[in-house]
């Protein structure tokens, strides 16, 4: 079987305005978002045939999606259950069903009133009977994902010192870049006295370790290296990708019973995923020029960037300071602003960010002759990354 | 408006003799009739050896603190009268690697550390629902 290594690129990217309240449909947004993708890439309606997408039972399906767009046809679609693990992977799956000839041009979208609309974070969802795995959560008070990943990452700070100051500079580094970043939703310059004079939302993490809330869309088309050099832009290769997660429980990551049951809650999925993300690509971590990396909170960067091998495991807090992370540091990382500071699209903002910067697109967060470029998709137990290259 | 509700459990079949015993005032975990191994939140299938068979076995309540936060901003309203409150992840003595999640009770002024001993207490908090809660062992003398 041959590997999947540089079959397919990325070779059209769209975004909506980011914003708190959009005043328009998912669909709307939706639509929107994968229309400029498709233009983007010198596309019509009468190219793409492939709509893929992932949700929280919060957006539009993907067959709805290729109705309004007025598609010609439709080989492939995927509406996928998934957080933000899955979007490095519903990028990676689009590259499969096109590298297979499934279809030829795959658009992948993600779509939310994040903030108007369902809140990921749980805010202003005040239910009063807990079913299911949130039975053992919900009744203290445990409802939001910020206080499973609080819970999880005190684990960090205790086994390996990592310090409230060392995710402050995650935070940090995230706005400097959203301060170059015009379509970023908080472009306010942050200083680590200021990240360290918050208070604690849920203690170990402050209010800018938690990424924002955001009504918007992103979407990336994908098709074959070869039918990628006819079009508008130079393409961005797919040159190595990981979806999966860790051993035990051998469950899909998503779920109270696997976070429970994870060995080890100072490591991530990407520690099992990283020998087949490198291995396919055959480069190695010092090779990124520019990583954006999966950050509902400061924390899982650092988590991801250890586990993935840019630091020895538990080094992740001294890794990130003294600019290190920021642009012009050995890796920039998250040029965007994130999570954190550019929008909060379920990591698809991540992967359009990416090849921004392999365009050279990228103006005044620009990396400088970037050829090489990391995504991830951050689920804890489960998740994704790709290689992408120019 | 009403006042917000907190949310109760909705016992269903995998959870309810887990409930059953909560109201008893009596920890059971299911135990795996093939491997041994307890294990939590229930399940039909023991996830290390995938036997479906399993008992209800009461336990002795006494744990380590495996994590912990402390919510000082609250997602759900029904909350915000109680911020700053504190939950933890507690590893059963019977079987470190299983965590059961639950709030911290007579914790304040207790320098809270990782692999501090907890014990659970049971909270009658309506008719039907007893909550099980984990307070620290012997900071205060009790011992």
């Amino acid at each position: 079987m041959e590997s999947l290594r540089d079959k397919c690129a990325i070779v059209g990217i769209g975004f909506t305005r980011f914003s708190s309240n959009s005043g328009v449909s998912v669909m709307n947004l939706a639509l929107e978002a994968c229309k400029k993708a498709i233009e983007d890439a010198g596309l019509t309606n009468r190219d793409v045939d492939a709509v893929l997408t992932y949700n929280m039972s919060d957006s539009v399906p993907a067959t709805e999606v290729a109705t309004g767009l007025g598609l010609s046809e439709l080989n492939y679609h995927l509406d996928q259950w998934a957080g933000g693990n899955a979007s490095s992977g519903i990028v990676i799956t689009a590259a499969m069903a096109v590298a297979t000839g499934m279809c030829k041009y795959a658009v992948c979208f993600r779509a939310m009133n994040g903030r108007s609309g369902f809140r990921m974070g749980g805010g202003g969802r005040g239910i009063t009977e807990a079913r299911g795995e949130d039975q053992f959560l919900a009744p203290y008070g445990w409802t939001s994902w910020a206080h499973s990943f609080a819970m999880f990452f005190r684990r960090h700070m205790h086994k390996y010192g990592t310090k409230a100051e060392q995710l402050g500079h995650i935070a940090v580094a995230c706005r400097k870049h959203a301060c170059l970043n015009e379509r970023a939703m908080q472009r306010k310059p942050l200083t680590l006295e200021e990240y360290m004079q918050e208070p604690m939302r849920v203690d170990p993490f402050r209010k800018y370790d938690i990424c924002l809330e955001t009504d918007g869309a992103c979407a990336v088309v994908v098709t074959t290296a070869e039918r990628a050099r006819d079009l508008r832009h130079r393409p961005v290769y797919i040159m190595g990708a990981g979806y999966g997660g860790g051993p035990l429980p051998n469950s899909y990551g998503l779920c109270t019973s696997a976070w429970l049951n994870w060995p080890d809650h100072t490591e991530s999925y990407a520690k099992y995923i990283a020998p087949q993300l490198w291995g396919m690509a055959g480069v190695s971590p010092e090779d990124i020029d520019v990583a954006e990396v999966y950050d509902c909170f400061t924390g899982e960067v650092l988590i991801q960037l250890e586990d993935l091998g840019f630091c020895k495991k538990g080094e992740g807090g001294a890794f990130v300071e003294g600019g290190r992370i920021e642009l012009g540091g050995e890796l920039p990382v998250n040029t965007h602003g994130g999570h954190l500071s550019e929008a909060y699209i379920h990591g698809l903002n991540h992967v359009v960010e990416a090849v921004s910067q392999l365009r050279g697109d990228a103006g005044p967060r620009q990396v400088k002759d970037a050829e090489l470029a990391l995504t991830t998709g951050f689920g804890y137990t489960v998740g994704s990354a790709m290689i992408l290259r120019r | 408006m009403c006042k917000p509700r907190k949310p109760l459990p909705v016992p269903d079949l995998d959870t309810q003799e887990y409930w059953e015993g909560c109201k008893r005032h009596e920890l059971l975990l299911q135990r795996c009739k093939q491997c041994g191994r307890y294990r939590f939140p229930p399940s039909p299938m023991c996830h290390r050896c995938m036997s479906m068979s399993y008992e209800w076995t009461k336990v002795s309540g006494r744990g380590k603190l495996y994590s912990w936060i402390v919510v000082e901003y609250p997602t759900h309203d029904a909350f915000r009268g109680d911020a700053p409150y504190a939950v933890a992840m507690v590893e059963p003595v019977e079987e470190p690697g299983v965590r059961l999640p639950g709030g911290l009770v007579d914790y304040q002024g207790v320098e809270l550390r990782i692999d501090m001993p907890v014990e659970v207490v049971f909270d009658d908090v309506s008719e039907g629902i007893t909550l099980p809660r984990w307070r620290p062992v012997g900071c205060r003398g009790e011992e």
